[in-house]
């Protein structure tokens, strides 16, 4: 299943993101569950993780974890494994990821391609195209 | 008495011996850019692995520097968070395990409210000769965090406003990238744009709205981007000629918020003291401009030495002899937090 989204707004693109992790997009999130994102510098990654944060409950600040790598949110309905590899050029089998994937929550992960040996058929893909300044192209995949 | 302080929060292991509470007798900081660079960035378990190496040399290094033994010490400060968990733990627990063999007062200190109290620093190169009244805006500016404080007294500060998505000195890391430089990246975008009109490339300033105090710098490396791609600058064409108008511009557009952020904080809680730290503090176009706001608005404004405005022992040292004071110490059940509210 593929479908694409266009997104006119930062705004519009957390509203998608909280869809999805409401399950109102047909693919449900729960313990366990794995999304990856794909797509440039800019292409609104971020921005979509505050939102399924938001549609988990969560209610704090969701920040970019690029420099720190991983960012942890609980208190919401399940922990939300926030992951950046932007940085992470080789040694991502080092950085011990399998056990946030195998753990409590959801894991998020920005830059997923650079650690592709991580997902399986269950993992949601989710591609992230710059079109215009505020346009975003947003290709989900299950 | 002396104060050893231990700091480990990101890729820096550090070790500090104060005297007095705020003299500074030795900082001793062992840098992991080296490692980290080949990764572009920092990998934790890199950095705990080293932090584990490092941690026993540079805290023999210290107190060698300072000319004193460890039985000398008479209290142990370390930071507590926020950082990376698995970083924090290795000069926490070192730390409980000293002040477990010693008999000396630990203290768990939060490395942001340490970064505050910076410029109250005093070393024999200078450092402190003047120190901020209480209260006083402190603006903590790095990688990982951009956070304006209300200071009230060395242990007690309100937070006002802090980064909603990206820091900016990770705004700084990522334009850095996209222009093609190495990291770290501020460094860089400061060198390159000295003497450059930061009036060539214009950036929209992020600035929310009028009196807010929080932060936003993702939009600013997308509109970086977006500059990139609506002139066709491709990575081959990423000469010093075609990326130094356009890192000036963004570092110009940067400091801007950041300069007026600090302006409006000090109007909101009618203070005329402004401290600022954190690694982006090091940055010469930042100092510069508040230093002549300052002496145009007639504010007093406070920037620690580059060595202490970066992560260091040194004011972790000070801030655990300020709690201890206060009667503030910790137990050896004490854990990290690495997150800044916790």
């Amino acid at each position: 299943m593929e479908e694409v989204f266009i997104t006119e707004s930062a705004e519009e693109t957390i509203e998608l993101g909280e869809k999805l992790s409401k399950g109102e997009l047909g693919i449900e999130i729960a313990k366990g569950s794995v999304i990856a994102l794909n797509g440039e510098l800019g292409g609104g990654k971020t921005h979509f993780t505050k939102g399924i944060a938001l549609g988990l409950g969560y209610t704090g600040y969701v920040k970019s974890p690029s420099f720190t790598i991983l960012h942890e949110y609980t208190g919401g309905t399940l922990p939300l494994y926030h992951i950046d590899l932007y940085r992470i050029e080789s040694g991502v089998e080092e950085l011990g990821l399998e056990e946030y994937i195998e753990g409590e929550g959801v894991t998020v992960i920005e830059w997923a391609e650079r650690a592709t040996e991580l997902f399986d058929d269950k993992t949601v893909m989710i591609n992230f195209e710059y079109i215009d300044e505020d346009k975003r192209r947003i290709i989900i995949k299950k | 008495m002396l104060t050893l302080g231990i700091e480990s929060s990101c890729d820096d292991t550090s070790c500090a011996v104060l005297k007095d509470k705020d003299e500074v007798l030795s900082c001793v900081v062992s840098s992991q850019d080296d490692i980290h660079s080949l990764y572009g960035g920092i990998v934790p378990e890199l950095a705990s692995r080293r932090h584990i190496e490092m941690v026993v040399p540079v805290v023999e290094e210290a107190l060698k520097r300072a000319g004193v033994g460890i039985t000398d010490i008479g209290a142990i400060a370390a930071t507590r968070g926020p950082g990376l968990v698995g970083s924090i733990l290795i000069g926490l627990n070192f730390a409980k395990a000293v002040a477990y063999a010693h008999k000396l007062p630990l203290i768990g200190v939060n490395h942001l409210e340490a970064h505050a109290q910076a410029a109250f620093l005093k070393d024999k190169d200078g450092a402190g000769a003047t120190t901020p009244e209480f209260p006083f805006i402190a603006l903590i500016v790095s990688g990982g965090h951009t956070s304006l404080l209300y200071v009230t007294d060395h242990t007690s500060y309100e937070l006002l406003g802090q980064s909603r998505d990206d820091a900016a000195g990770e705004a700084f890391d990522k334009v850095a990238k996209l222009l093609g430089l190495g990291y770290p990246g501020g460094v860089a975008i400061d060198r390159l744009s000295k003497g450059v009109d930061p009036g060539l490339v214009e950036f929209k300033r992020p600035i929310i709205s009028k009196g807010n105090l929080e932060f936003s710098f993702s939009g600013i490396k997308t509109a970086v981007l977006t500059y990139l791609k609506k002139n066709n600058i491709e990575k081959e064409d990423l000469s010093e000629d075609v990326i130094a108008p356009i890192a000036s511009g963004f570092q110009e557009a940067a400091v801007d918020v950041l300069v007026k952020k600090c302006v409006w904080a000090m109007e909101a809680k009618y203070t005329d003291n402004l401290v600022i730290s954190g690694g982006v503090a090091c940055n010469s176009r930042l100092r510069e401009k508040l230093s002549l706001l300052s002496e145009k608005e007639g504010f007093k404004f406070f920037a620690p030495p580059p060595r202490y405005c970066s992560d260091n022992a040194a004011m972790i040292a000070f801030l655990g002899g300020q709690m201890l004071s206060a009667g503030d110490e910790s137990g050896l059940d004490l854990n990290a937090t690495p997150d800044f509210l916790s």
